[in-house]
């Protein structure tokens, strides 16, 4: 019992520590965005990387997810004959929830796998400490232009997510199974308010902060060889995974 | 001139470094050697600032650089380079913005003034033009090696240390590196800490010589004096002594 409570409390103290250590490199990363060198070619070179390389996968995602929104929803509606109300629901389900989930889970497993497995070579391969004996800051130049990235473009890929949605959802339910065109966008303007819209930039927000933090994080403190930057790029996918669904929780209840 | 000054480093309470006392002269090249795992990276990673000693100094020109901070840390890294065991080429740039990465990092010369530099080093280094555009995962161990050393030399530093700078590489390989180290040591007259333990190569071009072994200096001389030194242990590492008692 006692090996128990001695191992949870372990756990527990780990838990806390890697949470301060990742809070304290969120600052230290976010305070170098505003000291010179400022690195505007690096954070665009990044956006490439993080958002321009997941538009085709956002895309893809985007427009089978409105599309089953909008088969489901029709059926759904149809027995109440409110077929007239998928445009808002499929609206609303993407603006609010789906897009910033799905496209903060999406660039997690695309572009947070790959942010964690560059650094972490780099850590493994002494690029990192190259840098550092250059007088070039690591944190700087490699893990900066990753968050302020980050917090660009995932709320940019969101908003290409909720069009894409909508317009996939417009495929089926207008084109497909006949629901006229106008009452699919009436609906839509008529029940999308600001705060649904607010709540989603803020959301994307959130989640692409977390996401690229989670992923430079575990990239920089990789150890242990290939393996190590193995097991940190599988953290890094599962962690910001839990995480966006853990604070979209939190944040849709604040926006409720 | 860099002194150290009772160095002590522990890791997971195993001790790496019990007491360091070595100097290295400026101008010169001392070459540490050691058995694998004896702590020669460790050492050197404190002396360029990427590890902070438990205790102990380390002086270069007078400044202890173990006490060193933020901007006044910068500067002092201004003054050297380090060439990696592995090189440590930038994987997403080319050769040329490998070696160029210094001085567009530090300096504000013209775009032209920096492509003269880069091939005059890519010549001094015996690398074809043609390689200035190769990324580092299509060069050769040997190749990588010259590259680290051109991005190493292009700022020409006052100290370089080199950590295990031949090792993977094939004899005339070997031979090529050493021989460069020597040779850009003879232009630029820099101070080097090399750490290796390729025996007999390193006689070749140290000035002095250090043993460390159990986290101690236990031999240090000139390259004549450690090949005659009388304590069995120097005897044995450089003779390559079957050794399966040390773990």
């Amino acid at each position: 019992m006692s090996n128990f409570i001695r191992k949870l409390g372990r756990w527990s103290l780990g838990l806390v520590q890697e949470a301060g250590g990742m809070m304290l490199f969120l600052l230290e990363g976010l305070a170098l965005a505003f000291v010179p060198p400022y690195r505007p070619r690096r954070i665009l070179q990044e956006i490439q990387l993080i958002g321009v390389k997941s538009t085709l996968i956002i895309l893809l995602t985007a427009a089978f997810t409105g599309m089953v929104l909008a088969l489901q929803g029709y059926y759904t509606l149809r027995r109440y004959g409110s077929e007239g109300a998928l445009g808002s629901a499929v609206a609303l389900s993407l603006i609010r929830e789906m897009g910033p989930v799905l496209t903060g889970i999406m660039v997690s497993a695309r572009a947070g796998s790959a942010v964690t497995a560059e650094i972490g070579i780099m850590r493994i391969t002494e690029q990192l400490d190259a840098l550092d004996t250059m007088a070039v800051n690591p944190m700087q130049y490699v893990v900066m232009p990753k968050i302020i990235a980050g917090i660009i473009a995932v709320p940019l890929l969101t908003a290409i997510f909720d069009v894409v949605g909508i317009l996939g959802g417009y495929l089926i339910g207008v084109v497909l199974l006949g629901v006229s065109s106008g009452s699919y966008f009436s609906g839509m303007v008529q029940s999308v308010v600001p705060l649904d819209i607010n709540g989603g930039i803020v959301k994307s927000l959130v989640f692409g902060l977390t996401i690229v933090l989670v992923a430079c994080y575990k990239g920089f403190f990789t150890e242990h060889g290939a393996e190590g930057v193995s097991r940190a790029t599988n953290q890094t996918v599962v962690l910001s995974a839990v995480l966006v669904l853990a604070w979209d929780y939190v944040l849709t209840s604040f926006f409720m | 001139m860099i002194e150290i000054i009772d160095l002590h480093k522990s890791f997971n309470r195993q001790v790496v470094l019990d007491g360091i006392n070595l100097t290295i002269p400026t101008g010169e090249i001392t070459v540490v050697i050691g058995k694998s795992g004896v702590g020669k990276s460790v050492l050197l990673k404190h002396i360029i600032g990427l590890v902070r000693p438990d205790s102990g100094r380390i002086l270069v020109d007078g400044l202890d650089i173990a006490a060193l901070r933020g901007r006044k840390l910068r500067e002092f890294k201004q003054h050297f380079a380090v060439l990696f065991q592995g090189g440590a080429l930038f994987d997403s740039l080319n050769v040329f913005e490998n070696i160029a990465f210094p001085l567009r990092e530090k300096t504000r010369l013209p775009e032209g003034e920096i492509a003269g530099r880069v091939r005059l080093r890519l010549e001094q280094m015996h690398l074809a033009p043609e390689v200035e555009a190769k990324f580092p995962d299509e060069l050769s161990g040997g190749m990588k090696k010259r590259v680290a050393l051109a991005r190493a030399m292009i700022q020409e530093p006052k100290m370089i240390f080199f950590d295990e700078p031949v090792t993977g590489l094939d004899p005339p390989m070997t031979n090529t590196v050493f021989h460069l180290i020597r040779q850009t040591h003879r232009e630029s007259g820099y101070t080097a800490l090399v750490v290796a333990h390729d025996i007999p190569e390193v006689f070749s071009i140290a000035d002095h010589v250090a043993m460390l072994h159990q986290g101690r200096i236990i031999a240090h001389g000139a390259p004549e004096e450690i090949q005659r030194h009388p304590d069995p242990v120097v005897q044995s590492f450089i003779k390559g002594e079957v050794d399966f008692l040390e773990g």
